[in-house]
Formats: C-alpha cells, structure tokens, sequence
C-alpha cells in the first residue's frame, strides 16, 4: 500500500445539509494537497432535508438509499460499494465535520505502512480537540473495558466514526457489518477476526451542525443494544472459528 | 365437574367454524399466506375436537394429574403464543434483513445506472416517507 493506492472515502449523511457540502470541499482540497488517488462516496440515508440535492450538485459519487437503514447500513452499502469497484482503501468520514479532513493522513498512515488492517482516528489518545461530554466518555470507557474482556485489545475510541480500512477489511466488511450502531460491535468483529487494529490520535471537532443521533433519552437503549450486539458477535464468531 | 352445557357446546363449535371460514377468506384473498395459516388452521381444528368431545379436557387434565382443567388451557394457550411471537419475531428480523439488502442493492444499481447516463434519478427521492409508499 502506497499513497498510490486507490482510496475510497465514505461519508454516511443523514440530514446534514448544513455540513455536507464543507465535508467533501475539505476532503478535495486534503486530496490535491497530498495526490491522493482518493474518490468520495457520499451515502445518503434517505435524508428528509436539502441534502440530496446538495450531493447532486457536489463533484462527487453518492449512493441514495430509498429506505433509511441507519449508519451501520448506510456504511455497509458503502463498503459493498468499495469492494465492488475493487478499491484498496475505505475511509468512513462523519457526514457532519466533526472529523477533520486534514487528520486524513494521520489515519490513513498505518494503512500505507501495512502495520494495520484497520486504523481508527481517536480523540483521546493525545487528549486534544472535541473530548465528548462526561457520561458518553464514561459510556467508551465502558466498552474498552468490554473490548479488553472479549478481545484482548485496547481500543480508546471505540465509538469513533473516522476510520481507515485496508482491502483485506473491506472484503470482511463486505460481507457483514453491524446494524444501527456499528462502531462499538465492528471493533469486536475486527477482532476476532484476527485483524490488526491500529488507533491514532485525531483532533476532533464539536459537530458544525445537527445533532448526535445518540440522545440522552435513547442512550441507555444504546448502551443495551451495543453491549448485546457485541455479546452475540463474540458469541456467533467464536464458534465459527472453532468449527 | 358437572358435564358442559350443551349451549356453550353449540356456541364454541359455530365460533370455531367462523374462524375457521374466516382463515380460509384471508387467504383466498392473498391477505394471509399459507405457511402462517396452519397455525391457525390446527388450533381451529383442536377447538372444534374439544367442543364435540365434551368430556376430553376433563379426562387428558385427570390423565396429566391437573385438578382443575381450565388450568390445562391456559397453560396450553399462554405456551402456544408465546411460541408463535418468538416465530413472527424471528420472521420480522430476517425480512428486516431482507429489506437491508434490497435497499443497499437498489442504490448501488441506482448509481450504476447514474454513470451510464441511463436515467436522471427523479427528485422523488429525497420525498418523505409517506410519498415513497405511495410511489
């Protein structure tokens, strides 16, 4: 893998109408400064505000999903979508900004490296930027102790969305992603599927519009699906090893 | 337990055969596929035995040491339903699964289709739900 490889970013959006348009403005101008071989896929999600048409007008591919999957399978359509057009390298990008398209480098730096399959931009390794409030950090820091426990692999920023796959992930990732809210449960999948996780710090930004899809109301239905969704994951994909 | 009146005997057995002409009508009509019917169609069929076989349920509760047989019908119909829910639960996943797969196939085909200048995407899209049943 060089800074020649043929990279595919993936920027799931819902509603984002405020922030889509900078996103990709962003990733283009981090393109032609580095000479990326880099095309941007914008997921759609079955938007119900301007944001179609904002990606129409934008110089770059999407995909419109007519039923609203949510993040995990609007991602999932990506990666199919990279693995499909034979691309050695996924990015998954926030559709809202509030990941940096200039930290693109820094996560795409293990990849080209060939040190990891998977590199995960994390904002708490150096403790810079946009940190999250109290209790969602308290609710990562939940999930690194469950990471720890099934997979043996500390992971900081389990929940973060800015991510780096190389092509051997894309074809697992092709076949099965998580639903709803993937991040946490993938990195229990990568796991055990002996991939190499690499996390490396980002700065973050505090989203430039909209608002979380995690609410306070919905967190502890959050917190219950993910932690169930990672038991079984471990679970399903344990006796597939074994057999 | 005094015998069952020959009353409720009628009422149960015609209510058991309406039911079961109203399985048949659904589907007849394609509201009701056949693989979810049997279901009902058994559980008709056990109503009907044990409203003509009036001392049944008196006699399998005795043979099964239950003392007070309508127990025996609880039992028997909280444990049917409870399996039928965890049926339609596992039917709602896969075709939720189904849904995914379909949706995610449409819109790469949509983009293909894009990048052949086969069509222009109609604005429909970006509609709200309720536009898009009636589509």
């Amino acid at each position: 893998m060089t800074p020649q490889s043929r990279i595919l970013v993936i920027v799931p959006c819902y509603n984002e109408q405020g922030a889509i348009a900078n996103v990709v403005h962003e990733l283009m101008a981090v393109r032609d400064r580095e000479g990326y071989k880099l095309d941007i896929l914008v997921v759609n999600d079955c938007s119900t505000d301007n944001s179609l048409s904002i990606i129409r007008s934008l110089p770059c591919s999407y995909l419109n999903l007519p039923v609203n999957l949510g993040i995990g399978g609007a991602m999932h359509s990506g990666y199919r979508y990279a693995y499909q057009n034979g691309y050695d390298i996924a990015v998954q990008m926030d559709g809202d900004g509030q990941h940096p398209a200039n930290e693109l480098p820094t996560v795409l730096q293990p990849i080209f490296q060939q040190e990891a399959d998977v590199s995960i931009g994390s904002r708490f390794i150096s403790r810079e930027g946009f940190q999250s409030s109290f209790s969602r950090r308290l609710g990562i820091q939940y999930f690194r102790w469950l990471n720890q426990l099934l997979i043996g692999e500390t992971v900081h920023d389990s929940t973060s969305g800015f991510r780096a796959f190389n092509r051997r992930t894309i074809e697992i990732v092709n076949r099965y992603y998580p639903d709803e809210y993937p991040e946490p449960e993938s990195i229990v999948q990568f796991g055990l599927q002996g991939l190499r996780i690499r996390e490396v710090p980002v700065r973050m930004r505090n989203r430039a519009e909209g608002v979380s899809s995690i609410n306070t109301s919905r967190a502890l239905y959050y917190m219950l699906k993910v932690s169930l969704g990672i038991v079984f994951m471990y679970f399903r994909l344990n006796n597939k090893r074994h057999r | 337990m005094a015998s069952v009146p020959i009353t409720i005997q009628i009422i149960s057995l015609l209510s058991a055969l309406l039911f079961l002409l109203f399985i048949f009508r659904l589907i007849v009509k394609g509201k009701l596929r056949e693989e979810y019917s049997i279901l009902w169609i058994v559980c008709t069929v056990i109503l009907i035995i044990f409203s003509i076989w009036r001392k049944g349920l008196e006699q399998i509760s005795l043979a099964l040491g239950v003392f007070y047989p309508p127990s025996l019908i609880f039992l028997g119909a909280i444990f049917a339903i409870t399996i039928f829910l965890v049926h339609l639960s596992v039917v709602v996943s896969r075709q939720q699964n189904q849904i995914k797969v379909l949706t995610q196939e449409v819109a790469l085909l949509r983009n293909e289709l894009k990048n052949r200048h086969v069509i222009n995407e109609p604005e429909t899209s970006a509609a709200s739900p309720s536009a898009a049943l009636t589509n």
